[in-house]
């Protein structure tokens, strides 16, 4: 059934007329070594269906076992967040069924969640918005459907689907928003920094890879529109599963659009789920509200119920890593960045990349500038996050290494990088395979500025005669007979050197 | 059958240990004869729906070079036991007395079975039950009923008839059977054997295909109180795989049994529950359970009448609870991984096998308390139904708390009646549930219970079943009181009650 939707408004009018509410409900993977209730290995990539077992599997009389490091990840996400943690919850059983879904009921958490009412703050344009968390719950991920066959890669019109149960039982980390107000026109943006703010934060507490091009953190973004923030809230809708910071961004923006060209059409937005599509950058209609499960929530029988130590709780708290907020103005006054500079840095998620890169041994600057120009430009290329690049922190420090050695130019280094990108291996290993070092040995450079005096007499006799900026020509001369490889500076020096004038 | 096999099968577990250790049989031996039994009169008893010969014969020779190396064995190496079906075992088909699962061989052994491999134990096989554990007749499997060996036109029980009456039968001195709402007790009483529903938590459930998880606890099914106390111990106690496993010592169980087996219960405090008896009991029912209370007082207890008054809603609070867990833990069978397919011929959707199977593969009881349970957890019906039930159950752990600041255990009829004749209450459910009145309160609780057989009803001369009922991890009291009970009822008949059913026929 299709349905006819009115023409998008354009953005700016939409949230001229419009007041703009959002919630975010987060989905992490945590990186622990096995399951949520079994032991098997969460490693990503792995043949089909080789980390199974008969629990993650739902094979009858299987039992679940509650991963303990879980809790901990759980309880120091929510603090990280400013909740509070139960003394005392419980799972439950959320019954739907679907193929992937082993046992035809999730293991989640409904209304006992393990973290809950924290608050976090995300900076946009140099203002500040708090983003409310209502609830931080533990939960086990799903298997993974493929299905084949159809145009769509979705289930309808397929020949038949493949499930892969490596993904079944993945621990899974929900974090939920409260509504988030008053973000005006800039909604979309801090939709962004708050799904870039809890990547960094879960990375620095070292409990998730925060890979989202791996799903291993995704977000719903429940979008809805009112005419003055005194009203009551609009029908919401809600794009699952989207899975890049940018994306982020562009749907809620496409879904502000899109919900103001229905209400200014006279119509009702459908309370709904919808799904993001990232080549034509628009949403389509999922499931309606009408349709919605019943998930018959109950208490899980099979699992006692949590009750985390409070002296333990206190113990994490004060063990947790430097928040952001304390955390950026350190590192920016350490590196001494401009707030300009600095806000280039966090816009394109280069903070941790950046510290690294020093901490291998970079100045700050150099660092900054090869992850925010030539890095960024080919990430922005290939549309990907910035450290989903192959390129490291490491690659990055090595290569400016060998420019601080003269071995490099930045010409040269460019080509490294565009060989790491490529896959040809390590920078050194692409020095070598491309033959990119620098001719430093003076034997081979004397010959190529012999002949560059011998070819350019009236230029050697500028030169002569005081004029030592003409003395370019000659160095652009060598260079060119090198195809590149000479270190200018040198070359220079040999060319004064031979000329016979003081340099 | 010769003499000597004859023999072999009749023997308690604790005799056939005996025999055993001392090479008086070889464990083969004892496997063969009961293997030898099963061939004789099961296809009239019907109480296995596998019998796995090679596997027991292989155990059982494992058991025999064990001895001959002169290996350290536990009280129960080279004992047979039947299995109920619900309990996984690595590679022998495992049903649950359903078609959906028709031809599954689990690649796992549950921790039951685990620990009685450790134990030397030979798993004969596996035995019949109501679908999915849910009956009180085994009338509800879908490869056919199992018949009573007191009376083969009557149930056996359930819904681990098979289990209880593999035992009476003398085709297994031992069974496993699991209880949820009485499934382990009823057929004991039924059958005139012994049968014990531990502690909540004191065997592990890892490995047995769940019905209802907060009620379900596998234990012991045998014809003498001891050999309960020997397989129940073999088979408790922690386990990690399970997260309601109680991770505290097993209580003594089997020196209660022997203690109780002194004969003397002198300042045992039993209390007589007032609400298990009276309107809806069978008069030889009642008539021998008196009895049985006025032996306690004879054995030196003292016994006072208690009253729980919550107990008369703990079969309503079931049918909710149960029902609700089912209708979530049998999700799973939907022919996506495991079990029977239907419609996948191209045309249906993953859904539409779902569906088609689910209404294929399930019987008519399964269907029901699926329904019943779908129904009880819906949103805006869960608190009504679901929410109330578990107020009940609070409310019935609390009586039993009370009731035992007076009294250390507890007794009551384990059935309101003797065996009825197949088919009597297949078409009438509440007629059928009302059979585990009795038995359902401890589930509820989590307590552990006991039925022991009392003597036969003098209305129709079929067994009467005692249940004691004792605090959570208390077992060993059921032992305790069970095994005085045993003792001076074998001195009054000269033996256990089994001896005086009828004799079943032997096939050639
Ligand atoms: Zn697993």
């Amino acid at each position: 059934m299709k349905t006819v939707e009115p023409d998008l408004v354009p953005y700016d009018e939409a949230v001229a007329a419009y007041d703009v509410v959002m919630g975010i409900e987060v989905h992490v993977e945590l990186s622990t070594a096995s399951k949520m209730f079994c032991g098997c290995s969460t490693a990503f990539g792995a043949e089909p269906n080789t980390q199974t077992c008969p629990t993650c599997l739902g094979l009858p009389g299987s039992l679940p076992v509650l991963n303990q490091q879980a809790v901990e990840s759980a309880i120091r996400i929510g603090l990280a967040l400013g909740c509070d943690v139960a003394e005392w919850c419980r799972f439950a059983r959320k019954n739907y069924f679907y193929p992937d879904m082993p046992k035809n009921f999730q293991t989640s958490q409904y209304d006992e969640p393990i973290c809950f009412d924290g608050a976090t703050t995300v900076e946009v344009e140099g203002r500040e918005f708090v983003i409310p968390i209502e609830r931080a719950h533990m939960e086990e991920d799903t298997g993974k459907s493929l299905h084949v066959g159809g145009a769509t890669g979705r289930i309808h019109g397929a020949d038949h689907s493949l499930v892969d149960y490596n993904r079944a039982g993945i621990p899974l980390i929900e974090i939920v928003t409260k509504p988030i107000e008053g973000t005006g026109a800039l909604a979309p943006q801090v939709a962004r920094a708050y799904v870039a703010h809890l990547r960094d934060l879960l990375r620095s507490l070292g409990v998730s890879d925060v890979r989202m091009e791996q799903g291993s953190l995704r977000a719903d973004l429940n979008v809805s529109l009112r005419r003055a923030p005194e009203a009551p809230f609009g029908t919401r809708s809600e794009t699952k599963n989207v899975n890049s910071l940018r994306s982020v961004e562009r749907a809620v923006r496409y879904e502000i659009s899109r919900h103001a060209g229905i209400i200014d059409a006279g119509m009702k937005v459908t309370q709904e789920t919808r799904h993001w599509h990232e080549d034509t950058g628009i949403t389509t209609a999922g499931r309606s509200k009408e349709q919605a499960e019943d998930y018959r929530y109950f208490p899980e029988p099979d699992l006692v119920p949590v009750a985390p130590e409070r002296a333990w709780v206190e113990q994490l708290k004060a063990a947790l890593p430097e928040p952001p907020a304390v955390r950026r103005p350190r590192l920016q006054a350490g590196w001494g960045f401009s707030d300009l500079e600095m806000r280039d840095v966090l816009n394109v998620g280069a903070l941790d990349l950046i510290e690294q890169t020093v901490a291998a041994g970079t100045a700050p600057a150099a660092a900054r500038k090869w992850w925010l120009t030539e890095l960024a430009r080919r990430a922005n290329e290939q549309g990907v996050e910035l450290d989903a690049l192959p390129v490291t922190p490491a690659h990055v420090a090595t290569v400016q290494s060998l420019v601080d050695a003269g071995e490099l130019n930045d010409k040269l280094a460019r080509q490294v990088f565009e060989g790491v990108l490529a896959g040809e291996g390590t920078p050194e290993q692409v020095v070598e395979k491309r033959g990119l070092k620098l001719v430093s040995d003076d034997g081979a450079l004397t010959a190529a500025v012999e002949e560059a005096l011998a070819a350019n007499p009236d230029v050697v006799a500028k030169v002569r005669g005081g004029k030592h900026q003409a003395a370019g020509a000659l160095v652009g001369a060598v260079m060119k007979a090198t195809k590149g490889q000479a270190d200018a500076a040198r070359v220079r020096e040999l060319l004064l050197e031979r000329i016979g004038v003081d340099h | 059958m010769t003499d000597t096999t004859t023999d072999l099968v009749r023997l308690s577990a604790t005799e056939t240990a005996g025999v055993i250790a001392r090479g008086e049989a070889s464990a083969a031996d004892v496997a063969k004869a009961h293997l030898d039994r099963i061939g004789a009169v099961d296809g009239a008893v019907h109480a296995f729906l596998h019998v796995d010969a090679e596997g027991a014969l292989a155990a059982a020779r494992e058991v025999d070079d064990k001895r001959a190396r002169g290996e350290e064995q536990g009280p129960l190496a080279g004992v047979p036991l039947a299995l109920k079906d619900v309990m996984a075992q690595r590679g022998v088909p495992t049903t649950c007395g359903s078609k959906m699962l028709e031809g599954w061989r689990p690649p796992y052994d549950s921790t039951v079975v685990t620990r009685l491999r450790a134990a030397g134990v030979v798993i004969l096989g596996k035995t019949n039950m109501d679908e999915f554990a849910m009956g009180s007749s085994t009338e509800h499997s879908a490869y056919g009923a199992t018949h009573n060996p007191w009376d083969l036109d009557r149930i056996p029980g359930g819904s681990g008839g098979g289990s209880a009456a593999a035992v009476a039968a003398y085709e297994a001195p031992l069974a496993i059977g699991t209880d949820t709402g009485g499934s382990i007790r009823q057929p004991a009483a039924v059958t005139g054997t012994v049968g014990v529903k531990p502690t909540y938590g004191g065997v592990s459930r890892y490995g047995l295909v769940a019905f209802s998880s907060s009620l379900d606890q596998a234990g012991p099914c045998s014809r003498t109180v001891l050999d309960a106390a020997l397989l129940h111990e073999a088979i408790g106690g922690h386990d990690p795989r399970d997260s309601t496993s109680i991770d505290a010592p097993l209580p003594p169980v089997v020196a209660a049994a022997r203690e109780g087996a002194q004969g003397r219960l002198d300042g045992v405090r039993v209390g007589v529950v007032r609400e298990l008896s009276g309107e809806g009991y069978q008069p030889g029912v009642e008539q021998r359970f008196h009895e049985a209370v006025d032996l306690l007082r004879e054995l030196g207890a003292t016994v006072t009448e208690v009253s729980c008054p919550h107990f008369q809603y703990a079969l309503s609070a079931y049918y909710l609870i149960a029902p609700s867990e089912c209708s979530s833990n049998l999700a799973r069978f939907d022919a996506m991984r495991y079990g029977l397919r239907v419609g996948d011929d191209g045309e249906h959707s993953a859904e539409e096998v779902m569906a088609l199977t689910r209404a294929a593969g399930f019987g008519p009881e399964v269907k029901r308390r699926i329904m019943l349970g779908t129904y009880a957890l819906s949103s805006g019906y869960y608190d009504a139904y679901y929410g109330s039930a578990q107020k009940v159950r609070t409310l019935i752990s609390r009586d039993f708390a009370q009731a035992y600041e007076q009294v250390d255990v507890l007794v009551s009829p384990t059935t309101p009646t003797t065996a009825f004749p197949l088919g009597s209450k297949l078409e009438d459910p509440i007629a059928m549930y009302l059979n585990d009145l009795c038995t359902i309160p401890s589930n509820l609780a989590g307590g552990a219970a006991m039925s022991l057989p009392c003597g036969l009803s003098p209305d129709d001369g079929l067994p009467v079943g005692l249940q004691i009922m004792a605090p959570a991890m208390a077992d060993d009291r059921l032992y305790r009181v069970g095994a005085a009970v045993e003792t001076a009822l074998a001195d009054r008949w000269g033996g256990n009650l089994l001896t005086q059913a009828p004799e079943l026929q032997e096939k050639a």
